[in-house]
């Protein structure tokens, strides 16, 4: 079967799960990493795996666009490069997914609103963060029932999984992810806060997700409905579990989760990328779909 | 031994927030404030107790904003310097704008002792801003001598001034403050101050002080009356007493520190803030001082001991700011005793 090729931008722990699920899927075809650091561990696997590689940044990879044939980008920089990455990939006609905390094009949360950009065709989708992706689908699946005044999540994340960038940049996480729990998962407000836990063996991914209703909430249709959520995410990250909850006081819902990962590049504690990852994947899935399908047809953005 | 001036930086009302569940009004937060600038304690920390962004469903919402409590605060002192808590991932550089245009000079940058790496972008905001930018290893009990000595040479490297060993858990023996900051005075610049941050889990919170200015730290955090997560902060009063029996100056005035306790905290106090089973138990298995109330709350809810509670949370290196994990440990603890249904 015909598959779409893509670009995969950035080699560190993100950029580097990502390749394996890529090449699992039906859809996709990983045809390029781009790196910067000639020695980067994601690049020589990239290599090993008969990806083409560049350590020279997006630079390197332009004047192979259009023989390579590459239709779609994951970017997994950090958010300072990434709107310049967008910008020149763009142009060629790319499609970008954004695993930074740039979100320059519109929130994904896929089973939330991946259908809705599908059919705008979005030349750029932005993944908003591993937390995001763990924790939205609740806050959305809450709402759906009723009002959501304000949502709060925390995320734990174990120290081995989280790169040198989510590091320097923590206040890009936490802008990005508040500002989605409000704009996708639909709370009146938002508030993301991240731990990051050094305990050996590492923690696996946890996420605590507190909604508060707008009048008391309907406990049975609150429940029904995050279960459901529940399943619809753990089609794409088949490690996404309930642990505790949801449990209601007064008019707060608080549910407790954890995300195992498939152990693809780091091993299973560090869901938060397998969440990411997966998630960007089944977005990217579906756009190949459409594309393939001649629903759409991917033109270059032309340069402010 | 050192005759310089030791600088007392009091925690009543930060630290002390924790202990009385975010509850202090503005007007006792002023009444504080006065007494301490009267007083001559030369810094004192004045936020929501898990700092700039910690009014939250996780942390509790406490009666006024931050930037309230510093303005009113900064209205009432003359020489104290006010500071603030920033935990990187729940504070973000915007709070600390605003709460440097309400008033604060000074922040504690606070990360897990061993994820300095966390946090250049505040602490060089901080410096940009122009305050005095301490980095706080929080947990310092859960990393090594030369870990510890890693992580702040890191911060000093981002631009702290000072570099705190901040004992979260009250769990650290004079010899373990000794060692850590004989180490620190090696490495780090003559010009980077030490401090330390006790809690008086094990009632070691003097000797743990008085061991650190020993070593050569020249910061010590502390609070009037001990008001302070767990078992309560460095005692402010006693560790003043101490230090002038010692012939060190702090530059405060010991009387009116001991009515400040008297007269003004201890009446403030929703319990006694002191070493009694559960608070010693924090102490012992090296557990976040704050996770106590959390704890005593989730162990009503569902039929369970406190001290079994923190227990698990200690032996699963739960560290502060996973104050959710509480629940859910009390959850999962009462499953398994049969005390709570399955989720559906």
């Amino acid at each position: 079967m015909k598959k779409i090729k893509c670009a995969l931008i950035g080699s560190g722990n993100i950029g580097t799960d990502l390749m394996y699920k890529v090449m699992r899927s039906e859809w996709l075809e990983p045809v390029w990493m781009v790196g910067i650091d000639p020695a980067s561990e994601g690049l020589a696997r990239a290599s090993k795996l008969g990806l083409k590689t560049t350590a020279e940044g997006v630079d390197g990879l332009l004047p192979h666009v259009e023989e390579d044939g590459i239709q779609i980008a994951f970017d997994a920089t950090s958010a300072y490069v990434h709107a310049e990455n967008s910008r020149k990939l763009n142009a060629k006609g790319v499609m970008m997914i954004d695993l930074t905390p740039a979100a320059i094009g519109p929130l994904c949360v896929p089973p939330v609103n991946l259908k809705e950009h599908a059919d705008k065709q979005e030349m750029n989708v932005n993944m908003i963060s591993c937390a995001g992706q763990a924790t939205i689908p609740i806050v959305n699946a809450v709402s759906q029932v009723q009002g959501v005044e304000y949502a709060e999540i925390i995320a734990s994340l174990s120290s081995k999984s989280i790169g040198a960038g989510t590091r320097a940049n923590l206040d890009e996480f936490t802008f990005t992810t508040s500002n989605a729990i409000e704009k996708v998962g639909g709370a009146k407000k938002g508030k993301a806060l991240a731990i990051i836990n050094p305990a050996e063996p590492p923690i696996i991914m946890r996420n605590t997700i507190y909604c508060l209703t707008e009048g008391e909430p309907d406990k049975a249709a609150i429940t029904a409905s995050i279960l459901n959520m529940i399943e619809q995410v753990q089609k794409y990250v088949p490690g996404y579990k309930l642990v505790n909850g949801p449990t209601f006081f007064d008019n707060k819902v608080a549910v407790f989760m954890e995300v195992a990962g498939l152990g693809d590049y780091l091993p299973k504690y560090a869901g938060n990328l397998d969440i990411m990852t997966a998630a960007a994947t089944r977005t990217a899935e579906m756009f190949a779909e459409e594309i393939l399908n001649g629903k759409i047809t991917l033109t270059p953005v032309e340069a402010a | 031994m050192t005759s310089k001036n030791i600088i007392l930086h009091d925690m009543c009302l930060r630290d002390g927030m924790h202990a009385k569940k975010e509850q202090i009004s503005v007007e006792q937060m002023v009444k504080v404030a006065t007494a301490m600038d009267a007083a001559g304690v030369p810094y004192i920390q004045v936020t929501h107790g898990a700092g700039l962004g910690g009014n939250s469903l996780q942390h509790g919402f406490a009666l006024a904003s931050n930037e309230e409590y510093i303005s009113a605060v900064a209205d009432a002192v003359s020489k104290t310097i006010i500071s603030v808590l920033l935990i990187p991932g729940l504070g973000t550089m915007s709070e600390l704008k605003s709460a440097y245009e309400a008033g604060a000079r000074s922040v504690h940058v606070a990360t897990h002792c061993t994820e300095a790496d966390t946090s250049p972008q505040h602490i060089a905001f901080a410096r940009e801003l122009g305050m005095d930018t301490s980095g706080f290893l929080m947990m310092s009990h859960l990393n090594t001598p030369k870990g510890l000595t890693e992580q702040a040479l890191l911060m000093e490297s981002y631009g702290a001034n000072t570099v705190y060993i901040t004992d979260s858990a009250g769990y650290m023996l004079p010899e373990n403050v000794t060692e850590i900051i004989t180490m620190l005075k090696d490495k780090l610049k003559p010009e980077t101050e030490i401090g330390f941050h006790g809690h008086h889990n094990l009632g070691m919170g003097v000797a743990n002080s008085v061991a650190a200015i020993q070593a050569g730290a020249t910061r010590i955090d502390a609070s009037v009356a001990g008001l302070g997560a767990g078992a309560g902060n460095t005692p402010l009063e006693v560790l003043a007493a101490v230090l002038e029996r010692m012939h060190i100056p702090t530059g405060t005035d010991l009387f009116k520190l001991m009515d400040i306790a008297e007269d003004i905290i201890t009446p403030m106090m929703d319990h006694m803030v002191r070493v009694d089973r559960d608070s010693l138990t924090l102490g012992y298995a090296g557990v976040y001082s704050t996770f106590l109330l959390h704890a005593k709350r989730a162990a009503q809810m569902y039929g369970l001991s406190a001290r079994d509670i923190l227990v698990e949370l200690g032996r699963k290196k739960m560290i502060g700011g996973q104050e959710d994990m509480i629940q859910d440990t009390a959850m999962t603890l009462a499953k398994a005793k049969g005390l709570l249904k399955e989720a559906v």
